[in-house]
């Protein structure tokens, strides 16, 4: 199994900026289909900002890249996003604590704890029609990053059948169905740029 | 579409700059995006603190001055601000009475709020919050995320910074803008949509000859689309959604609001039908407030907001109040 350093952790992330920054207007479209028209502006923010925070002073622990980065994403995004991604960085990057290098396993089990912290916050499960849909099954496919990229896709792709009952689409009931979840389909980016980053090592 | 502005990116900033420009009354930090009452702390009285998304001036920093909010925090366009603001806010309005949050009910500011509430507690700050959700339109069950706070909001915002301004207690500013939370709820109605900087166009659409009932204040679309219907027509329908859901047992006070786009003209000729409404409705109304309170950018259409008082709320509600907003009584 390989381990993984800080600079790994800043190399997704970089890229994920990178991603969130070329697919803002898409997310921001399907956001305005059942929500406020305004996450992929929010996310495209708070991403470049993660990236110009790990490029000035990069951490030295996978821990504290992921701390850091969930920090600067409650302090740029608002809305929901920004608490809600920032806690899923945060817990993760506690879950690893102070170790230099971490192998994949702990990679998925704090991702893991990430994911878990961010459906209580939320108060939302796999069904509801937001970012877990694509979350939840992208971590129980982790160690194989190939996987959870797939599997964050494909929970994406089914949210268009669901209705909404979390998050602002709830408000429009039965007529949030046929639509992609805006969040959920912002998380892919960052299983995107994971598996990217793990094919590269 | 176009717009009378410098760039998407720098609307916000651009606003509270010209803000501060106009009204040194307050203090504006662009910067941060925290509007102060000038005179802020003032001693021995509860700090309000109100914030949300921009694009729904007057809300909140046209609300802030003696009588009303200490402070509130402008996020993005229809975008939650962030604790970092909220923390900022409450240290610059604690005078050690403690801190009030009124907070609308949307996912996001929820989850700042309370984030913020957690960090300005740490730092000995004590904090209350009050959730506002009037939103008659959007069913309030465990499947979604509950109803929205729109333009209940002024009301707990006036009567609760009535109360603050009096001398209250935090506890009892507290329970009055829970009490008025609790007896406010609105009806929205979009005759057109709203167009963000950030995305050029209308963030729906809405063609001609239709209307959009039970919109929210985001752009959101709402839940029943209809065809064109007159103001009386319209009022009667708002008027009957939220009387379904409270029946007055006393006097209210009403706000007629526009949404951004919809004249006075009309807006005027709309409240009138409103009133009639309640009046064929045995609903006595004590106070009426007509105007662009609670918008939603260049949205065309209206909302109504009633909120049932007692002799206490409406001497709350008739206390003078000095704000960009809002302004009588003094």
């Amino acid at each position: 199994m390989a381990f993984r350093d800080a600079e790994f952790f800043r190399r997704w992330l970089t890229a994920a900026a990178g991603s969130f920054d070329a697919e803002a207007d898409r997310l921001t479209e399907l956001d305005s289909a059942i929500g406020d028209a305004d996450h992929g502006s929010n996310m495209r923010r708070g991403m470049l900002a993660v990236a110009a925070a790990l490029e000035k002073e990069p951490p030295g622990t996978p821990g504290a890249v992921l701390l850091l980065s969930g920090r600067t994403l409650v302090s740029t995004v608002g809305g929901a996003s920004g608490p809600l991604y920032g806690t899923l960085l945060r817990r993760a990057g506690k879950a690893l604590g102070d170790a230099e290098r971490v192998d994949d396993a702990a990679v998925a089990e704090a991702l893991t704890a990430g994911v878990d912290a961010v459906s209580q916050l939320a108060g939302a499960v796999a069904g509801d029609k937001t970012m877990l849909d694509a979350l939840r099954p992208a971590v129980e496919a982790l160690p194989d990053y190939a996987a959870a990229r797939e599997a964050a896709a494909r929970g994406a792709e089914a949210t268009v059948a669901l209705r909404a009952r979390k998050g602002r689409a709830s408000y429009l009931g039965e007529r949030s169905v046929g639509h992609m979840d805006p969040g959920a389909a912002s998380s892919t980016l960052l299983f995107h740029a994971l598996a990217r980053a793990a094919a590269d090592e | 579409m176009k717009m009378l502005i410098n760039g998407a990116e720098r609307v916000v900033d651009d606003a509270l700059r010209g803000m501060a420009a106009a009204h040194p009354e307050l203090v504006v930090d662009a910067e941060n995006r925290v509007v102060v009452r000038r005179d802020a702390p003032v001693a021995g009285k509860v700090g309000l603190v109100s914030g949300g998304g921009s694009g729904h001036e007057p809300l909140h920093g046209g609300f802030v001055g003696p009588g009303m909010l200490d402070a509130a925090c402008p996020g993005e366009v229809f975008t939650s601000p962030v604790p970092d603001q909220m923390v900022r806010a409450a240290a610059a309005v604690h005078s050690g009475a403690g801190v009030l949050f009124v907070v609308k009910n949307y996912t996001g500011d929820v989850l700042n709020f309370d984030m913020a509430a957690e960090l300005a507690e740490e730092d000995g700050i004590e904090v209350a919050k009050v959730l506002v959700r009037d939103d008659v339109a959007v069913t309030d069950s465990l499947f979604t995320a509950g109803r929205r706070g729109t333009g209940g909001t002024l009301f707990v915002e006036k009567l609760a910074g009535a109360a603050a301004e009096e001398g209250a207690p935090l506890a009892r500013v507290t329970d009055v803008a829970r009490r008025v939370a609790d007896a406010s709820r609105s009806f929205g109605v979009a005759l057109g949509a709203p167009t963000t900087p950030a995305k050029g166009s209308p963030t729906f659409d809405l063609p001609l000859g239709e209307l959009e009932l039970g919109i929210g204040i985001h752009g959101e679309p709402g839940r029943e689309r209809r065809a064109m219907m007159t103001a009386g027509e319209i009022a009667e329908a708002s008027v009957g959604a939220i009387l379904d859901d409270l029946t007055p047992t006393g006097p209210v006070l009403l706000l007629v609001n526009g949404m951004g786009a919809t004249p006075l003209l009309e807006l005027y000729g709309f409240g009138g039908e409103v009133i009639r409404v309640l009046r064929e409705r045995r609903v006595e109304v004590a106070r009426t407030l007509v105007g662009n309170y609670v918008t939603s950018l260049d949205m065309a259409g209206c909302s109504v907001t009633l909120c049932q008082v007692d002799e206490e709320l409406l001497r709350l509600w008739d206390a003078p109040v000095v704000t960009p907003g809002l302004r009588w009584g003094r």
